[in-house]
């Protein structure tokens, strides 16, 4: 009898090379932390959220149930123990926030070769062959020993599976798990996923020199943009736009947004030039 | 009536200042902006101002907003025009009633400053030369700048350029 199965999406990490919040960049116009969530409840199992003390209030991750990390400075261990503490009953499918290419299939494939006789179950990587941490299933039992790496300073969650009696499971598809930390690496990716992604319509109002520029005050464009960043640098091939973006402020529906704010379908986009009242 | 207005038609300072009476208000301010007959060297016939009305009604209220924070019991008014202005015209106008004069100066101060520098509102001047240009993006547009602690929607290229009124 195999323990209840839960799924935690880690988002605790501090993002250093991307420079903003990871869990919070979007493809297509869903966010990673959307993206992991959805996957999870795809297969039948509830999500949680792994998430820092200083995260709790975040407004995109405080829609979810939130499992808050009692470690500091252990890095994914502490989420990973925080969940299996919560619920020391349940296994947990743990899944990073940062896997853009992972699938349901891929999710399914490891769901159904789980074996809850070993302390977890998860794949080889694809490129060095070691255990990937990050998306696997930690059973109740991987609780103790887990425990007692981080409290000798062992936090990283790989060198504990490498070291514990683990199911690995080859990648059905091998670059399924390659991850995203730098702004290039995500450029990349969101090319590579741009095939498969839909475009949603966003509506654009034009001011002052863009409106002259655009030829127009307003627009509807079929875009497969995540955000107002993507969307303007599209713009400029069919616009011949002289502001660089420093200049610009953009707004969403109705207020100023950042640059790297998800877009969604019928979402109202203005770029405000700079402005000159008075 | 809202605090922060936009207007096609000319503005009607006396009775936008009888608005703002408050028998506890014992000091008025009132900034008027008007349309020059020159800017940066070059004679200027006529501006239009345009706006996205809809951000900047809000932004203008919570410069509002934010005045009368930092002032006390403040009431403050201001209304920017829209539209073809001639030389002359007043393109903005604020007014700032407070019990002390040293409140209604600071307040009147502070929204012009910041009405200038952060509501999306845009002029194109046109010049006795026949060119036009939208002040603060072309003519100004190689240099942008990055720091303004102050204002934090504001462009910041904005500041230090005194454009076609009297601000």
């Amino acid at each position: 009898m195999s323990a209840p199965l839960h799924g935690l999406v880690l988002t605790g990490g501090r993002s250093r090379r991307m420079a903003s919040d990871k869990a919070l960049l979007a493809y297509a116009g869903e966010t990673q932390l959307d993206r992991a969530v959805r996957l999870l409840k795809a297969q039948g199992i509830s999500a949680w959220v792994s998430v820092r003390p200083d995260q709790v209030d975040e407004p995109a991750r405080a829609r979810h149930p939130q499992i808050v990390d009692a470690h500091v400075d252990a890095g994914p261990s502490a989420g990973i123990l925080a969940a299996l503490a919560a619920q020391p009953a349940a296994a947990w499918l743990v899944l990073a926030c940062d896997l853009p290419f992972l699938d349901e299939a891929t999710l399914a494939h490891l769901i159904a070769h789980r074996d809850p006789a070993r302390l977890a179950t998860g794949f080889r990587s694809a490129h060095d062959g070691l255990p990937e941490p990050l998306c696997a299933i930690y059973e109740p039992a991987a609780r103790a020993p887990l425990e007692a790496a981080v409290a000798a300073g062992k936090t990283c969650p790989r060198r504990f599976l490498r070291h514990s009696e683990v199911a690995l499971l080859d990648l059905p598809r091998p670059e399924v798990l390659d991850n995203v930390n730098t702004p290039e690496e995500r450029r990349s990716a969101a090319a590579a996923l741009g095939g498969a992604t839909v475009t949603r319509p966003v509506r654009v109002q034009y001011f002052a020199l863009l409106r002259e520029q655009a030829g127009r005050s307003e627009e509807t464009v079929d875009t497969n943009a995540a955000t107002p960043g993507e969307l303007l640098d599209q713009l400029r091939a069919r616009h011949p736009f002289t502001l660089p973006r420093e200049m610009l402020k953009v707004a969403v529906n109705g207020d100023f947004a950042g640059w790297d704010r998800p877009l969604a379908a019928g979402d109202a986009v203005v770029f405000i030039p700079p402005v000159a009242g008075g | 009536m809202n605090a922060f207005a936009f207007s096609t038609a000319p503005i009607d300072a006396p009775a936008l200042a009888r608005g703002l009476a408050d028998r506890g208000c014992g000091g008025f301010v009132s900034f008027e902006g008007w349309v020059r007959d020159h800017n940066e060297g070059l004679a200027v016939t006529r501006l239009e101002y345009e706006a996205f009305e809809a951000l900047g009604v809000k932004e203008g209220e919570r410069i509002v907003a934010e005045a009368r924070e930092r002032f006390g019991l403040t009431r403050i008014a201001c209304v920017h025009r829209l539209g073809t202005l001639e030389i002359g015209d007043v393109a903005v106008w604020v007014g700032a009633a407070a019990p002390h004069r040293d409140e209604a100066f600071r307040a009147c101060r502070f929204v012009i400053d910041e009405v200038k520098h952060r509501v999306p509102v845009w002029k194109k001047e046109h010049y006795v030369n026949g060119d036009s240009g939208w002040v603060n993006c072309e003519r100004c547009s190689a240099v942008p700048s990055h720091a303004e602690a102050h204002a934090p929607h504001g462009h910041s290229h904005a500041q230090g350029h005194e454009h076609a009124e009297g601000t």
